[in-house]
């Protein structure tokens, strides 16, 4: 396909030009079986799935970011990291996506393939295939570029019982590592504050280092959450009133990147409630806290893992945090967007 | 990053806590209450808030967040202004972010936009300006607000206009001043202020100077502080130090950035674009005397003002009576009636507590109370 060519309604009509598209690119780069087979449905060997585990898990997910490309990634990457995460975090083992993509009409095919590929490539990184999906195109302005729904499916083993709802007073809060990056990185990648920075999007698929800790310390990890975008506030809030408990994060201990920092102070935001997009938090039994912790930071996706706070008391579904100077302040989840402040 | 590390070091700060505990008690006694003292700015009440320094301080100081956030004394009016400014067709208007969830009379611009207007959010008046040039065909209207931070970058941003010959740029200005308010509130017989902490952007731009009035009239201290805890702590303490001495005055703690004059060319700047000592209308406050700016007859090809209706010129407006007592400090947030109840972050009454800044928002967020009630 030429350099030049750009997606056109006929790419989303059912005709000649989708087809092409789909044998062109879509086929092409996935390169699965089921996928080839052109069936209107995958489909997926029960036994296969039964030998790993005894519980399916399955989610979806839609990625909209703007722009399609920032440092450390890419939507394609993020489509594919974001849903296996939500399966990994789980305990699953991510298997199986599925892909459809919403596309405005005039999208460059050269940046179509990119992102196709990258959603190839990391996929394949992680042992998953993408066996059915899905093309649409709209008209020039009833989307932004392209956005992409990923479904995934994945396997618990029998002995994995995570959960949001079990975490207990004592408890340890251990995120894997900087908070905010994805968040902070897009902001500048948007480009319309004129900051430069050598930020990047921490884009990653977890399930490596969840899969080797939950190995070793099965039933010392009471629950696991990938960081998104209502950010580490956000998932600890969840937590926190699924589990009926309080969580108290040390201001010390977080993980910031003095850029992310500096941005959040520039903007009046608050670095708990900027995205991530390849970051988990999990709630450790408080002996085995140290001891997973080491082993976090021995893998390349837990390097900077810290443990962050701790479950305080049972019954308030707070979070709270306990400032540099001792202080002890609520932390309330914002209504929706955060808002830059004026001064 | 590293330097404004220095003025966040705990050490620092246990220490001048302590200082200030020795300072105050005596003179706390010798009036038999706390002394009380008001955080004019917005930046203070939420730097004050989100590091905890109110936890820490002794009982024999009492903080009161006073009015100086631009967005909780946004009038009604000013939002149904910017609103219908919005919706009108082939108009867009920009504005900072945190103005956008603040009730109007009839909705938010965050309503508006939802329902269709063209609304951009953005961080300096010359991205709009740009917007103007980048949209030719459309009328860019900027949301001027802000104290006396603010209204230099409106002014040169007004100044480039013109001298480019921008045609589609216009200006909605709401800025107010801060003095003419402090003026105001000493003026009310209920009030109970021993001093203030002085705002540290808008005395970069006015300077020290300015405040000299305040202490002649009134007979009250006010130390200008920067926003660091260590800013913040440093100036408390000199303005107790001044209650134990009992001799009042304007006190620089910030000279760092403010100086005795200000920053001149800014001023120049806001002289030139604007006529100030015009009365201006305050959320909860009503209207203050003298505090608003209007924009100058050789820059009325900008004034957004123009392009409105009649109608919303001249609207009238009631303010839920508790917020005035907030904004003077004679109702702390957590007394007031709809606190937490009928008034959250959620579904905010007034801009108090829309924005981080505002005395009710940054208490709501304290509070453990505020979230279980």
């Amino acid at each position: 396909m030429s350099n030049d060519q750009i997606i056109t309604l006929a790419h989303g009509a059912g005709g000649e030009v989708m087809q092409q598209l789909i044998d062109k690119l879509f086929l092409k780069a996935f390169n699965d079986k089921p996928l080839r087979q052109k069936e209107d449905q995958a489909r997926i060997p029960l036994a296969e799935l039964h030998a790993k585990g005894d519980r399916l898990a399955f989610t979806t997910d839609s990625y909209v970011v703007s722009p399609l490309f920032f440092p450390g990634g890419d939507i394609g990457k993020l489509a594919v990291c974001g849903t296996l995460n939500d399966l990994a975090v789980g305990g699953a083992q991510p298997l199986y996506l599925s892909a459809g993509f919403i596309i405005e009409e005039g999208l460059s095919l050269t940046l179509l393939e990119e992102i196709v590929y990258s959603m190839a490539k990391t996929a394949k990184e992680q042992g998953v295939s993408i066996i059915t999906g899905d093309t649409k195109v709209v008209e020039r302005g009833m989307a932004d570029k392209l956005f992409i729904n990923t479904t995934g499916v994945g396997v618990i083993p029998q002995s994995i019982q995570l959960s949001a709802a079990n975490a207990r007073p004592g408890d340890k809060i251990l995120v894997s590592g900087f908070i905010g990056d994805h968040g902070a990185t897009v902001m500048l990648a948007r480009d319309n504050l004129g900051l430069h920075s050598d930020l990047q999007s921490d884009c990653a698929a977890l399930y490596p280092l969840i899969n080797q800790l939950l190995l070793q310390h099965t039933h010392d990890i009471r629950c696991i959450r990938d960081v998104t975008r209502g950010g580490i506030g956000g998932v600890l809030s969840e937590i926190a009133q699924a589990s009926n408990i309080t969580i108290e994060l040390d201001e010390v201990a977080l993980p910031v990147r003095s850029q992310t920092r500096g941005i959040c102070e520039l903007l009046g935001l608050d670095p708990l409630f900027l995205a991530n997009e390849g970051l988990a938090v999990f709630v450790v039994d408080h002996q085995h806290a140290e001891t997973v912790l080491q082993l976090m930071q021995q893998h390349p996706l837990g390097q900077h893992a810290q443990i962050v706070g701790e479950v305080t008391a049972f019954s308030i579904n707070h979070l709270h945090l306990k400032t540099r100077y001792g202080a002890r302040r609520i932390v309330n989840v914002p209504y929706g967007l955060q808002l830059p402040r004026i001064c | 990053m590293k330097q404004a590390m220095n003025f966040r070091d705990p050490h620092r700060v246990n220490r001048l806590i302590k200082c200030i505990q020795a300072k105050a008690a005596p003179v706390a006694e010798r009036l038999g209450r706390p002394l009380q003292i008001m955080e004019v700015c917005g930046g203070h009440t939420h730097a004050i808030v989100n590091t905890g320094l109110n936890q820490l301080l002794p009982s024999s100081i009492e903080l009161i967040h006073g009015p100086g956030c631009p967005v909780c004394v946004l009038p009604t009016h000013a939002i149904d202004q910017a609103v219908a400014l919005a919706e009108y067709s082939n108009h867009i208007l920009v504005s900072f972010g945190d103005p956008l969830r603040v009730p109007g009379s009839q909705h938010s611009l965050l309503d508006a936009k939802a329902k269709g207007a063209q609304i951009n959010t953005i961080y300096s008046p010359l991205d709009a300006l740009k917007l103007a040039k980048s949209y030719p065909n459309k009328t860019i209207v900027f949301f001027a607000i802000g104290f006396d931070t603010t209204i230099p970058s409106t002014a040169c941003t007004l100044q480039m206009a013109l001298q480019q010959g921008i045609s589609n740029f216009r200006v909605l200005c709401h800025h107010i001043c801060l003095i003419p308010v402090l003026m105001t509130l000493l003026k009310q017989q209920e009030i109970q202020l021993d001093g203030f902490l002085g705002p540290g952007h808008v005395s970069m731009v006015i300077g020290v100077q300015a405040y000299k009035p305040i202490v002649q009239k009134y007979h009250k201290p006010l130390v200008i502080a920067g926003f660091e805890p260590v800013d913040i702590l440093h100036a408390l303490y000199k303005l107790v130090q001044q209650f134990s001495t009992q001799k009042y005055a304007v006190q620089n703690a910030y000279s760092h950035v403010v100086s005795a004059t200000g920053n001149q060319p800014a001023q120049q700047a806001i002289n030139e674009v604007f006529i100030s000592g015009v009365d201006a209308k305050w959320r909860g406050l009503g209207l203050v005397p003298i505090s608003g700016l209007s924009i100058r007859p050789q820059y009325r090809s900008l004034d957004a003002t123009l392009l409105l209706e009649k109608k919303y010129c001249t609207k009238q407006e009631s303010d839920p009576t508790y917020c005035k007592k907030v904004l003077t400090g004679s109702l702390k947030p957590q007394h007031c009636p709809w606190f937490g109840n009928k008034c959250t972050p959620h579904h905010p009454q007034s801009g108090l507590m829309v924005s981080s800044e505002g005395a009710c928002a940054a208490f709501y967020s304290s509070s453990t109370k505020a979230k279980q009630g």
